[in-house]
């Protein structure tokens, strides 16, 4: 404790490098990952390739891929982004197209009579209505992108692993206390977050 | 590239089966050892609603928290080696394997419980005989996941001396040789595979054949 309190302006940098990464690759992530959903829940075919693809990704242990990375992408933040990025597709495919499935058809179908183009009606109807499963994917998304990113910091990415790397290295207890907590608090605060923002999302619809 | 560390290979058979043997044994013990403490817990915490909120609310909460973190803050705690992996490696497999059986069980139709004691059945026979078939593939895909976590985890232990194939990419990283990297990632990706298709396999073997999708 007394460590963390002396150097708590360390824990910062690493903690604001930690989110930074983290939200760049989510960011990245959801924007491949909303139009391969949406095409893959009109094409069963596209549904199943993408979500082998994803699944295949999502199964390689992570440090195993940071590494295979390293003559692609070297060491340092490109890697550690490629690889979160490759982990996260998996549930943002699967609930983006398992949220516009779900999109009762009844109303699309009045949508369109409505005289809605089928560009409206994803916009204004389908997207959201599907909005509260895409959080529930963000969420499982942006929890394992920390996670990730923990270990990321072994290809020098920076972040909350640095700390828990050089505590490990030179048998420092309390700087692995503040990088692994640290990264714990951060993972459960997000988590909440996007709880908090699901269950209104459901509420709101339900009303 | 794959020449090389093929050669690499050729030239550490010991050190490869070792590192190998090593990885498999955590995984394995660490999987089993979790079964043996989620199953009864998540068998005795689907009956009562209180207890079965209580364990999903933590066992959500166990299954953010990033892995590395997990065993790195067990190395303080019970040092380096084998057993403190193993312990932070249970940690990690107990969430999908409580929540899967907690849900798996409660997601049996109340109906067909209603039936087979109507028939009279006792407690006992409706769990061993009508609520864990039902619920088995939901508990086998919990397995997979955490077979998974687990295997991935497990190249992580060797930041904390728990051995196993990573410590061939974490030594092949220091020193940036290539050929000593793919040894170790290429093996754990495929066991990691492996594991996920096996498990999809018993899954799909073990759901009772009026449930499989057409």
């Amino acid at each position: 404790m007394t460590w963390f309190l002396r150097n708590w302006d360390q824990v910062a940098v690493a903690l604001y490098q930690h989110v930074a990464i983290a939200s760049t690759a989510l960011v990245i992530a959801f924007a491949i990952a909303l139009p391969v959903g949406i095409w893959a829940a009109r094409n069963a075919r596209v549904y199943a390739v993408a979500l082998a693809t994803a699944g295949f990704l999502y199964t390689i242990p992570t440090l195993a891929f940071l590494a295979l990375l390293i003559p692609l992408a070297g060491l340092g933040r490109t890697n550690a982004i490629i690889a979160m990025v490759a982990f996260a597709l998996l549930v943002l495919i699967r609930n983006v197209a398992t949220g516009l499935r779900e999109v009762p058809a009844d109303v699309v179908d009045a949508a369109r009579g409505m005289g809605m183009s089928a560009r409206q009606r994803l916009t204004r109807i389908e997207l959201p209505l599907a909005l509260p499963v895409i959080v529930a994917g963000l969420r499982i998304a942006a929890v394992t992108v920390i996670s990730v990113s923990v270990v990321a910091a072994y290809v020098n990415a920076g972040g909350l692993g640095t700390l828990i790397f050089s505590g490990i290295a030179t048998d420092h207890a309390p700087k692995i206390w503040a990088g692994a907590l640290t990264a714990c608090a951060l993972a459960i605060a997000v988590d909440t977050a996007f709880a908090c923002a699901e269950k209104r999302l459901r509420r709101h619809r339900a009303a | 590239m794959l020449a090389a560390a093929w050669d690499y290979l050729l030239a550490h058979p010991q050190q490869f089966a070792k590192a190998f043997a090593m990885h498999v044994a955590l995984s394995a013990a660490a999987l089993a050892l979790a079964t043996a403490i989620a199953f009864p817990l998540g068998v005795a915490a689907a009956r009562r609603p209180a207890l079965a909120l209580a364990a999903v609310s933590v066992a959500n909460l166990g299954r953010t928290l990033p892995s590395l973190a997990v065993l790195a803050l067990v190395m303080p705690l019970l040092g380096t080696g084998f057993a403190p992996s193993l312990f932070a490696l249970t940690l990690l497999a107990l969430p999908p394997l409580l929540l899967n059986t907690i849900v798996g069980l409660q997601g049996v139709d109340p109906d067909v419980v209603d039936a087979a004691r109507g028939m009279g059945m006792t407690p006992r026979t409706i769990l061993r005989r009508i609520e864990l078939p039902l619920a088995l593939p939901v508990m086998f895909a919990g397995l997979r996941t955490a077979a998974v976590q687990v295997i991935s985890g497990a190249v992580l232990a060797a930041f904390i001396g728990g051995g196993g194939l990573g410590d061939f990419i974490t030594a092949g990283i220091a020193m940036m040789a290539w050929p000593q990297i793919l040894v170790g990632a290429i093996p754990v990706t495929l066991l990691a595979l492996a594991a996920d298709f096996l498990f999809g396999r018993l899954q799909r073997r073990l759901t009772p054949v009026g449930l499989r999708a057409a």
